[in-house]
């Protein structure tokens, strides 16, 4: 041994004594996952937490410039995009990973409810899940405001008065979420509050009980494959590897679409502006914007939008109960149904996207 | 070299190099941005008429404080109004003809120099010039 290499087993042992990590090392070497035919729709769950990852380092730089209040919100990312050195890829980074989480928890959701992997014991794994999908778009909702420019403002208007639609605690949620009855200072103080503290201590918990369900019992098999026939690979090193290149090449699209398509300001919100042409949410809600678009005005002597309303309220409580009510695959059998529900949600998705897209001005 | 140590080695700069090309923007990021307001190359501290003879005026002078003398004999002298001693603003004391730092009673003359109490250094002199009905002041550069 080189008078190198024991100074190098020195440091590392006088570590080693003082944080036991070889016992880490050990159960991720004892650690393992299944690999078969479908099994890269594994890498969509650690490719959202890498996400999140990164949306927690960006977030937090962007607060050392960010200023929450109307007179200065617009003018900070004015600043952070255009004098502070790498203020331009920090904040597009977090705009455009933000997007692609939420279009990775997408996949990652029903990848999970097309393989039926929120089968017993896995119930409340996938009711963590929809609870995080929930405070992600809530994220995103909350985050589009905070630049304070045009579009943000009135599709914040339009997306808050949504809420108030909501039949019997609609007036009185908007009424919360505005800090009072209309999009002032105080809404942004609010969004803000939201978006760095409420909402960041609401998903690390739910990611937690999330994150230790995995562990506990570990990644599901597809419906019809049996335990002794499928491959167990270690996690570390190879799944930690295959998972690393998604990583990596998510990290280089991302960084190739903020050089080309810097996140951009837009122009400062005027509450007493008239309403610009062409306002939509981000993309992740032209589905619901259109559907309500389309809705007619009355159905059934009911307000058509309040009506559409509560019937996707009660849709995405369906949705997160799934596991409680799917008793075919309880038992591990094959449901044609739940296939049939899963492809017509996404189906429906993709259209309504489309048309907010490629019929803008389309009315009902 | 044995392959295995040349893929570990490359693994391992390949990372470190990913690392390094990912920190650099977060320190730059982190490093304080100058404003534009801080970093200003000369401003107008006055219009003609506006002080009278024996009395001056603190201007800002980007981010900091400056202090616009008009003299008894009708000159005008500009400093920066910060103390070389801790950095409070100095301010005029039309009585002696000085500048008075009221922390801890250091006294300049006219020309900026120290005539009492702990400051280290003469204040620093800014250049000023009269263009029509403005007194236009900036710093000597370096």
């Amino acid at each position: 041994m080189t008078s190198g290499e024991k100074g190098k087993n020195k440091f590392l042992v006088y570590f080693e004594d003082r944080f036991k990590w070889s016992k880490i090392a050990e159960l991720a070497r004892k650690k393992t996952v299944p690999r078969h035919s479908l099994s890269y729709w594994q890498y969509f769950g650690g490719l959202c937490l890498f996400l999140f990852i990164i949306q927690v380092i960006t977030g937090g730089l962007l607060l050392l410039h960010y200023v929450p209040s109307i007179d200065r919100a617009h003018e900070s990312i004015q600043f952070i995009m255009g004098q502070v050195r790498f203020g331009w890829l920090i904040r597009s980074v977090h705009s455009w990973s933000a997007n692609i989480l939420i279009g990775a928890i997408f996949v990652h959701m029903f990848s999970t409810f097309l393989l039926r992997a929120y089968r017993p014991p896995r119930e409340i794994t996938w009711v963590t899940g929809s609870f995080l999908l929930f405070i992600f778009l809530a994220f995103g909702f909350s985050g589009y405001l905070l630049p304070w420019n045009e579009l943000s403002f009135f599709a914040t208007r339009v997306g808050t008065d949504l809420l108030g639609q909501i039949p019997l605690i609609g007036g009185s949620l908007k009424t919360f979420v505005l800090g009072g009855r209309e999009i002032s200072g105080a809404t942004l103080s609010r969004f803000y509050w939201f978006h760095v503290a409420l909402l960041p201590l609401a998903a690390l918990f739910f990611l937690g009980i999330h994150l230790y369900l995995i562990q506990i019992h570990g990644i599901s098999l597809p419906l019809g494959l049996k335990q002794e026939r499928v491959k167990e690979v270690p996690f570390f090193p190879d799944f930690f590897l295959s998972e690393s290149v998604l990583w990596l090449t998510v990290l280089a699209i991302i960084g190739l679409l903020c050089v080309f398509f810097p996140w951009e300001t837009g122009e400062k919100a005027d509450p007493f502006s008239p309403t610009p042409a062409g306002i939509r949410p981000e993309w992740y809600f032209t589905f619901l914007f259109t559907t309500l678009k389309l809705v007619p005005g009355h159905i059934l002597g009911i307000e058509g939008e309040k009506l559409a309303l509560l019937f996707i309220l009660v849709a995405c409580l369906f949705w997160t109960l799934v596991p409680y009510w799917d008793k075919k695959g309880q038992k591990g059998q094959k449901s044609p149904l739940i296939t049939v529900i899963g492809l017509a949600v996404i189906i429906y998705i993709l259209v309504f996207t489309l048309i907010t897209y490629l019929y803008p001005g389309y009315k009902k | 070299m044995e392959r295995r140590k040349f893929i570990d080695l490359f693994l391992i700069g390949s990372g470190l190099g990913t690392f390094i090309s990912l920190l650099y923007p977060v320190f730059r990021y982190l490093m304080p941005t100058p404003r534009k307001e801080e970093s200003v190359s000369q401003v107008v501290a006055a219009k003609i008429g506006d002080l009278a003879p024996n009395s001056a005026k603190l201007f800002r002078f980007g981010a900091e404080p400056a202090l616009l003398i008009f003299t008894e004999e009708g000159n005008y002298l500009a400093y920066s109004a910060i103390c070389t001693h801790l950095t409070c603003t100095v301010g005029y004391d039309s009585s002696t003809e000085t500048l008075l730092c009221p922390c801890h009673n250091g006294r300049f003359n006219l020309n900026g120099e120290v005539i009492s109490g702990p400051p280290p250094r003469p204040l620093t002199r800014l250049n000023l010039q009269i263009r029509g009905e403005e007194i236009v002041v900036w710093r000597e550069r370096g």
